[in-house]
């Protein structure tokens, strides 16, 4: 028995001359939510096919709980999004979640899943009918039938409009809280910031962080933007603390996570020359560039 | 067990709602109805109803238009979820491979034995009614309906063997076509051009009746004739049906569809979506 929902273990893989994967290691707790980063072409998808047991692997061992990827158990535990989905257009939404409700077993309430996802009201009409984020919900709608171990959602939010994407972060979140572990491969990396519990970085077929924002944030020395507002004289203040002055009244810092208290220390025994801090942590912009683009060593 | 039913029905839904089953059925109809009229002049010079000479038309008929209503099914059935991008989506499910084919095969299967029964079926009626019909001519009735869905089951287990193997359904459209004219037209010219070098030889005598025999199509054309002596008479094909024993013709026709499933089967297996 494991303790995990998800188990990769020095996973490879080649296509043709090229590894694809490249020792690929990463678990996930029951209700661990992590986002996998990269660009395009990074292996993101390739891995999520080798987890559902898709295309084959070379190299280590994949896990859902104790099934080997595409066994029975397996496909039963695992629930899936495809990157842009699409679905048979003479179908309608509710006969064709029925067909996934059948397959994988499960007595669900088709109607008021499809309610949840916001598809109430176009339940009985042909998919062919549906506009893109439409197409999406209804995908996602299938994520939660029953109630699996392991949820891949490979890029969930492309194609949704901004409160659609809300919507989707609160049935991860739902998804999270009834112990499914969620891996969701996305582009969107502003939300995923907020969102979940880790962040994986791919580049090249190979894991180059895996660890919480935090953590790599510290990890990559990324420094910390302080914007002090002078009060009378930004001139002195700018001399004072030696940043660079922006629009008018403002000065900016930039400081390693280490000096931040030494930092703050200094300006608040400035007194009354400061009228406002603002701090700034590195983004997970910030993050992603310095680990997906970092040169190879 | 009950997963590949839940495919078939799926797939019946879809064949419903896209108008395949009622415009498959139509022509059919159509086709029948025109051959067993235009047909009908032979009657009284061969002494035979006019239902027996009405199956021998639709015979010929059934040779094009089984295997093609197969094939415009069929080619769609894994390249046409590739390209959506679904394909990987229904193989995280559950369902095996084999199920999901099954399933599939099945709906496929009725729809056509739907089409065939309805068009053969009105035209035999209507045969019968005008040119009256013995018992025997409405045994080949009824023996022409079923090797016709037979050869059917051939075809559709064909094209999902090219849909398997082909990138993107309209390549599978294209290999479809390809398999078709080689099958139910090249095949025979072929044949006929060897016959005609060999003049009367070996080959004629003893090979031919056999390569004949191995083309599901052509199986299913030596099944019908061999077996009325009437249909015989009225298509005027005999000689290479006399040449083999009873059994071979059905025996062709049986073995093809396990055979194409088989391979549609195995071709499926090494599909990565």
């Amino acid at each position: 028995m494991t303790d995990k929902a998800l188990s990769i273990t020095q996973v490879s893989k080649d296509r043709g001359k090229t590894r694809v994967l490249d020792d690929i290691t990463l678990s996930l707790a029951p209700g661990q939510r992590v986002a996998l980063l990269g660009h395009n072409g990074a292996g993101k998808s390739t891995l999520i096919k080798s987890i559902l047991g898709l295309t084959s692997i070379h190299v280590g061992t994949i896990r859902i709980g104790d099934a080997t990827p595409g066994s029975a158990q397996a496909r039963r535990d695992t629930a899936y999004l495809p990157e842009a989905v699409s679905f048979h257009p003479a179908l309608t939404g509710r006969e064709q979640l029925t067909l996934f409700a059948q397959l994988s077993g499960s007595r669900a309430d088709v109607p008021s899943l499809l309610d949840r996802v916001g598809l109430g009201n176009a339940l009985d009409r042909r998919i062919g009918t549906y506009s893109k984020g439409m197409r999406q919900r209804l995908g996602l709608a299938q994520v939660l039938l029953g109630r699996p171990k392991v949820a891949l959602l490979d890029e969930p939010t492309s194609g949704l409009d901004p409160i659609s994407r809300q919507d989707l972060y609160a049935i991860i979140d739902e998804l999270a809280g009834q112990g499914t572990a969620v891996l969701i491969a996305s582009h969107a990396l502003t939300e995923v910031e907020a969102r979940t519990d880790r962040i994986a970085i791919m580049r090249e077929g190979r894991m180059v962080a895996d660890d919480t924002l935090n953590n790599l944030s510290a990890l990559a020395g990324l420094p910390i933007r302080l914007k002090v507002r002078a009060s009378a004289n930004p001139e002195a203040l700018a001399a004072e603390l030696g940043g660079n002055r922006i629009n008018g009244a403002s000065v900016e810092l930039l400081c390693s996570p280490d000096d931040k208290m030494e930092a703050l220390r200094r300006i608040a025994g400035l007194g009354d020359a400061v009228a406002d801090v603002e701090m700034t942590p590195p983004k997970l912009e910030d993050l992603y560039r310095h680990y997906a683009q970092e040169e190879m060593q | 067990m009950t997963r590949f039913l839940a495919i078939t029905r799926t797939e019946m839904l879809i064949l419903r709602r896209n108008r395949w089953l009622l415009m498959a059925t139509l022509i059919m109809v159509l086709f029948a109805l025109a051959l067993t009229f235009a047909g009908s002049a032979p009657t009284g010079t061969l002494g035979v109803d006019m239902l027996t000479v009405s199956v021998a038309s639709m015979t010929t008929l059934s040779v094009y238009l089984a295997p093609l209503l197969a094939l415009m099914i069929a080619f769609d059935a894994i390249a046409g979820d590739v390209d959506r991008g679904s394909l990987s989506l229904l193989l995280s499910y559950p369902a095996g491979r084999g199920e999901i084919l099954l399933g599939k095969f099945t709906a496929h299967l009725a729809a056509l034995a739907f089409a065939m029964t309805i068009g053969f079926g009105t035209a035999g009626a209507v045969a019968a009614w005008f040119g009256g019909a013995g018992q025997e001519s409405l045994m080949a009735l009824a023996r022409l309906i079923l090797t016709s869905i037979l050869l059917g089951a051939v075809f559709l287990a064909l094209g999902y063997l090219l849909s398997a193997l082909a990138r993107g359904a309209t390549a599978a459209a294209g290999l479809s076509a390809g398999l078709w004219l080689v099958f139910v037209v090249l095949y025979d010219l072929g044949l006929l051009g060897a016959v005609v070098m060999d003049e009367g030889g070996t080959f004629t005598q003893s090979v031919f009746p056999w390569v004949m025999v191995a083309n599901p199509a052509d199986a299913f054309r030596l099944w019908n004739i061999a077996a009325t002596e009437g249909v015989a008479m009225a298509s005027g094909m005999t000689g290479a049906a006399q040449a083999l024993p009873v059994w071979a013709a059905p025996a062709s026709l049986l073995i093809w569809p396990v055979l194409g499933f088989a391979l549609a089967r195995a071709a499926f297996r090494r599909v990565e979506p």
